[in-house]
């Protein structure tokens, strides 16, 4: 899922501030997982924003909705009679999401509640992890299913750096070295010869180095 | 075994001699003068000097530009270079400037991530990894290709260097990385700071068993303990680094004005039994911010006649 997090109350504050009647867009599926944008963080952060404008003696009108996904024109549509009664939308989609409603009504400032951080998992309850960067040309297999990519500091293919220690990264021992979980993996699966092949220079131009992609499915185009 | 280049260091490893190189570590700031005075320290008693690529992620004159003034202080740099910093291009651009400009050593390293250093709110490159490097390195040379294939008109000729750290996990690893560095195209390797004499004894050993010390010249690296708060830091806080408890001990052992004797004392014996394990042809002398006393050691070490 694409992982986020809300916004700081002050900074959110501060970029709706200009409008007197803002819709507060909640998005029910990743964002909602990770307990950043669904229906319930749309009933906090909106009665948070209405005491603290009240407390400043602002009047604003505040208006609430989540929709199923905002990255998907069919559900967006249910949230435009909203969108147009009011200044603007504070949306807390992924930078996707936030964007596409932005693409569709062209006129209604659309602003971030929230901050898009990554591609990852829930590891357990509350603690989401990293895992994949869409490069868009997954080397998994050679990995034993562990992108180093993503989860090792140097992106390093022919790793590890020699500043992997009990299994922790040198950056931050919160971080486990991904060069360890490879080789400890590899081991399971009785692949550890992979770990010999020298793995030649990534090719990035499918990544966002080759600048923002597309993808045409011209057997989907109606 | 390896592809000749005009390389002094080369030089020497291939005559058999032991060799002895050390650091130089480039200033914060633009002035050529430190450069040019920490190379009159180290003339005469090296080899060839390491010149660090902003080292620990703090901006420093770049290691080009360093290893050109040490050039014309008459002494023969080891240009080290990070892919930290660098996308693939920039990195053969300025391996063939440097080369241009007379430098025939380089050192590949991935470099200390940028959140160690003074800026860490830098975005960081890794577009390739030292491994990578090391064989875009040999390309250029042995195929007189950049990466794109293209044909170079006069090809960079660099005498190859890698690191190895035999103290970071897995230790069953080591070894294999070692291997690929040198099929990737590494003609010499430098180690981490060794303290750990057993563990290091125990990698040289599988090194030898995969045939791996007659295909490239390994030289140890060492650092002088200077007390006993730097012994705990190197311990403690350096990834990658293992200081045995027993080192400490014995720099606690001495009153603190002597503890620098003893750094020193510990420093000559590792050089002396590194001496004695076969497939180790040199040291690394990192003694960075302290360079009055590679020659010290150097001397100590029975190591001075340099040729």
């Amino acid at each position: 899922m694409i992982v986020g997090e809300q916004k700081p109350i002050a900074e959110i504050k501060e970029i709706v501030a200009p409008y007197d009647k803002l819709l507060v867009l909640g998005c029910g599926t990743c964002v909602k997982t990770c307990f950043a944008g669904g229906d319930d963080e749309v009933a906090v952060l909106s009665s948070a924003l209405r005491l603290a404008f009240k407390k400043d003696g602002k009047k604003i009108e505040i208006e609430e909705l989540t929709i199923e996904r905002q990255c998907e024109n069919e559900f967006i549509q249910e949230a435009a009679p909203a969108i147009a009664r009011n200044d603007a939308v504070l949306s807390l989609a992924c930078g996707a999401g936030v964007q596409d409603i932005a693409r569709l009504f062209v006129k209604t400032p659309v602003l971030p509640g929230v901050n898009t951080t990554f591609i990852g998992i829930q590891e357990k309850t509350g603690v989401f992890t990293e895992e994949c960067s869409g490069c868009g040309n997954c080397e998994l297999a050679v990995f034993g299913g562990i992108c180093p990519i993503t989860r090792c500091s140097k992106k390093l293919l022919n790793g590890p750096c020699g500043g992997s220690q009990n299994g922790k990264c040198e950056v931050n021992p919160d971080i486990d070295c991904a060069w360890q979980l490879i080789i400890e993996r590899l081991g399971m699966l009785g692949q550890l010869d992979n770990l010999k092949k020298y793995i030649p220079p990534k090719n990035w131009s499918t990544s966002n180095s080759g600048g923002p992609r597309k993808l045409v499915r011209e057997d989907h185009i109606i | 075994m390896n592809t000749e280049t005009p390389s002094k260091l080369q030089q020497v490893l291939s005559n058999g001699q032991f060799a002895v190189t050390a650091e130089c570590g480039p200033p914060r700031g633009a002035d050529p003068e430190v450069v040019r005075k920490k190379a009159g320290l180290l003339k005469g008693c090296v080899d060839a000097v390491n010149v660090t690529d902003n080292q620990t992620a703090i901006v420093r004159m770049s290691s080009i530009a360093a290893s050109t003034h040490l050039l014309q202080a008459g002494l023969e740099p080891v240009m080290q270079m990070v892919v930290r910093d660098r996308n693939r291009i920039a990195l053969q651009s300025d391996i063939m400037g440097a080369w241009s400009l007379g430098i025939k050593n380089i050192l590949c390293l991935s470099g200390d991530h940028q959140s160690f250093g003074s800026q860490p709110d830098a975005l960081n490159v890794f577009d390739i990894d030292s491994m990578n490097l090391v064989r875009m390195v040999k390309d250029m040379r042995d195929e007189g290709r950049d990466m794109s294939g293209f044909e170079l008109k006069g090809p960079p000729r660099m005498f190859i260097g890698a690191a190895a750290n035999p103290f970071a996990d897995p230790f069953e690893y080591r070894v294999i990385r070692l291997a690929k560095k040198i099929d990737a195209g590494a003609d010499f390797i430098q180690t981490q700071c060794v303290y750990n004499m057993d563990r290091f004894k125990e990698w040289m050993r599988l090194a030898a068993e995969e045939g791996l010390t007659e295909k490239v010249h390994i030289l140890a690296g060492v650092t002088p303990l200077k007390s006993v708060p730097m012994a705990k830091f190197m311990a403690n806080k350096v990834a990658g680094m293992d200081v045995p408890d027993s080192l400490i001990k014995r720099m606690a052992g001495v009153p603190k004005e002597k503890a620098v004797e003893e750094g020193m004392k510990i420093c000559l014996e590792t050089i002396a039994e590194l001496q004695e394990i076969k497939g180790i042809h040199g040291v690394h002398i990192m003694a960075i911010g302290w360079e009055e006393k590679v020659s010290e050691i150097v001397q100590g070490a029975g190591l001075a006649s340099r040729p």
